[in-house]
């Protein structure tokens, strides 16, 4: 007999606040053994990103310094806090100043959420650029890791996109003039095109400048296409592509890493772990069919621990200090900002945020090369990597193999020669034009110091691959050459490069204007 | 008899590799229509053209910086002649230097006439149109580029 509806009701009604916890919560409490840890990562829908276990290698925090999940980190205050700051923000060029303003002075909180989101801008890059590297010396982009390795690449260029497009949108003066010049190096396609005299009928330089500004000069449409560009574009592509990024990190196997040796004790992590022996008597089953190198078969769990609470403890500690650093920075430095926007009189020197001063400073000698050319060499370059180097060994250990240690330091000494040398020379002697001047600016185009820099590093990574006979050291070495170069150009240009672009040994001796 | 060989490509692949041709087709001309919209057709702007004043108030050997406007104004015996203040590199604005012109950003040079002496400068800064307007003020067309030494006479 059933219970009456009346009655059922008040009972349900009764029950109501366990009902409801148990739909929330379906386990009821903290998981106590290893199958209720497997069931809070895959029976929730944020957590079934990881895999149940985790090897011991990943947690380790000297093999990846959590640096793309800081990244992650920074991107997630970043959309925080970016949205509270177009609660104010009006996109036109009237107003875009005035509310900036208003969020420093009168929104309460406002300064604060605008240098968090700011310096959060900055550690985003610093992570990026970092987890890159670590990818790149700990040979994590080989097989099957290649496609990621591009995923990876084509977040560090939006992660730059929304850098560069959120630079515009206070609309001051240094806002204002890093625009107007880097919309004029996606118009420098022009250096060739007139040395040529086939602007007329060819102009790649003119379509991108008035792709990126919607008109010749920077304004109102320039305003709101960089907006949308920064508000809602960019960062929807950086979602889907860390998406992606993550969801293969999965499908290749979980993080790179040396092969466990079959059976056999814990060899790694310090810890003595449970042995795992297939027992004759017991029946197993088959689970999944997997492709690849990485499918644990025969072998034991006894690298892998479980990742509730294991990784998650890990990845909470590197949100915290994220969090923590951006708060800091926060705290004790505001964000910059200059005088509005005045279309009459550039900042003197104008420069752009620190991560694009490397670019700067080679644009400074020819636009379309530093600007274009340069970039995209690099980028080309470091979309090969995993294509060239086809040798596997060495997955997921820091300088894995053989001699990469001695030619990443070997590269670094000539990186540097190489670098400082170019801008000592540079500096001092100045470069074509100023002893020939009336030279065709084509020679300028093949010949100056960047192109310069980057044959050389070339040549040096050439030579290193024939002489090591190694595919991988070839890379090590211009990898290096490139971080190395990209910290010297960086360096210089932020400190030694003053008003009109000269050499100074310290800014206090810049001259007064 | 070339009716009876058996088809090459069977009819149904046939269109299969059609539909699916046509699909690809149809998005990349959807595509290249979309594309179309963020380039502009007319470009927003201020229109460039300054009335400046009279010749009169432009002395033979007058330097004149049009600061809102980035032009700089000469006259000498031949005629009136502007010269552009942006520079040809990446778009800052030149100042005036013992030599010619300077620009704060990159460290370009120009001499007296806007060649280019020294710096990352592709090109010359160009010289600009100066007409009459109706009402017997100068005009400059500061989107309209002429040859360099191309004086206005009065």
């Amino acid at each position: 007999m059933a219970m009456s509806a009346p009655r059922e009701f008040v009972d349900n009604l009764r029950q109501l606040p366990h009902t409801v916890k148990d739909a929330w919560f379906r386990q009821g409490r903290l998981p106590e053994s290893e199958r209720e840890e497997s069931q809070a990562t895959f029976h929730n829908f944020f957590l079934h990103i990881h895999s149940v276990r985790v090897h011991v290698r990943t947690l380790s925090p000297w093999l990846t310094f959590g640096l793309g999940l800081m990244a992650t980190a920074s991107f997630l205050i970043l959309t925080i806090t970016g949205v509270l700051l177009m609660v104010y923000y009006k996109p036109s060029t009237a107003l875009a100043y005035e509310s900036i303003k208003d969020i420093h002075f009168v929104v309460s909180t406002g300064r604060f959420i605008r240098n968090i989101h700011r310096w959060s801008a900055h550690l985003m890059v610093v992570a990026v650029f970092l987890h890159m590297a670590r990818v790149f010396f700990t040979g994590s982009y080989k097989q099957p890791r290649e496609f990621n390795w591009l995923i990876g690449l084509a977040l560090f260029a939006v992660t730059l996109g929304l850098s560069f497009t959120g630079y515009l949108l206070p609309w001051d003066q240094l806002a204002y003039w890093a625009i107007t010049i880097g919309s004029n190096i996606a118009n420098s396609p022009r250096e060739l095109t007139d040395a040529l005299g086939i602007t007329k009928w060819l102009d790649p330089g003119g379509f991108q400048k008035h792709l990126l500004l919607g008109a010749n000069y920077v304004g109102e449409d320039a305003l709101i296409r960089f907006y949308v560009l920064h508000v809602f574009v960019l960062p929807l592509v950086l979602v889907i592509l860390v998406s992606v990024h993550f969801w293969r990190i999965r499908k290749d196997g979980g993080l790179a890493r040396p092969e466990d040796p079959m059976g056999g004790p814990a060899e790694w992590g310090g810890a003595r772990r449970p042995v795992f022996e297939p027992l004759a008597t017991k029946t197993y089953g088959l689970m999944a069919l997997v492709k690849g190198t990485r499918a644990t078969v025969n072998r034991g769990p006894e690298n892998t621990v479980m990742s509730w609470p294991n990784l998650l403890w890990a990845e909470m500690a590197v949100f915290m200090v994220t969090v923590a650093v951006a708060l800091i920075l926060s705290y004790y430095f505001d964000a910059p900002l200059k005088e509005l926007a005045n279309p009459a009189i550039p900042e003197n020197p104008a420069k752009a945020p620190w991560y694009f001063l490397g670019l700067q400073e080679l644009v400074s000698y020819s636009a379309f090369v530093g600007g274009m050319v340069i970039p995209l060499v690099v980028l080309m370059g470091l979309a090969l990597i995993p294509f060239l180097d086809r040798q596997l060994g060495g997955e997921g250990v820091w300088f894995g193999t053989a001699g990469e240690k001695r030619v990443a330091a070997l590269s670094c000494g000539f990186g540097l020669l190489v670098a400082v040398g170019m801008l000592a020379f540079t500096v001092n002697f100045g470069w074509l034009r100023n002893w020939f001047p009336s030279i065709h600016q084509l020679w300028i185009i093949a010949i100056n110091p960047g192109s310069v820099l980057v044959v050389l590093y070339a040549g040096w990574s050439l030579l290193v691959l024939k002489q090591t006979n190694s595919v991988r050291l070839g890379a090590v070495a211009l990898f290096t050459c490139f971080l190395i170069s990209f910290c010297v150009l960086t360096y210089f240009a932020s400190v030694h490069r003053g008003p009109n672009w000269q050499f100074y040994w310290w800014p206090s001796q810049w001259p007064v204007h | 008899m070339s009716r009876l060989e058996p088809p090459r490509v069977s009819r149904r692949s046939f269109l299969s590799l059609a539909s699916i041709g046509s699909f690809f087709a149809a998005m990349g001309v959807a595509m290249a229509g979309v594309l179309r919209l963020p380039r502009p057709t007319v470009m927003p702007g201020p229109v460039r053209r300054y009335k400046i004043g009279n010749p009169e108030d432009f002395p033979i050997g007058s330097e004149t910086r049009l600061e809102k406007e980035n032009v700089f104004i000469y006259r000498d015996g031949e005629g009136i002649y502007a010269i552009s203040a942006v520079c040809t590199h990446l778009g800052c604005i030149v100042a005036p230097s013992a030599q010619g012109f300077a620009c704060p950003c990159h460290g370009s040079k120009f001499d007296a006439k806007g060649n280019v002496i020294g710096g990352p400068a592709p090109r010359a800064l160009p010289w600009l149109e100066v007409s009459r307007a109706a009402d017997g003020q100068l005009l400059v067309l500061a989107d309209n580029e002429v040859p360099a030494g191309t004086r206005f006479k009065t």
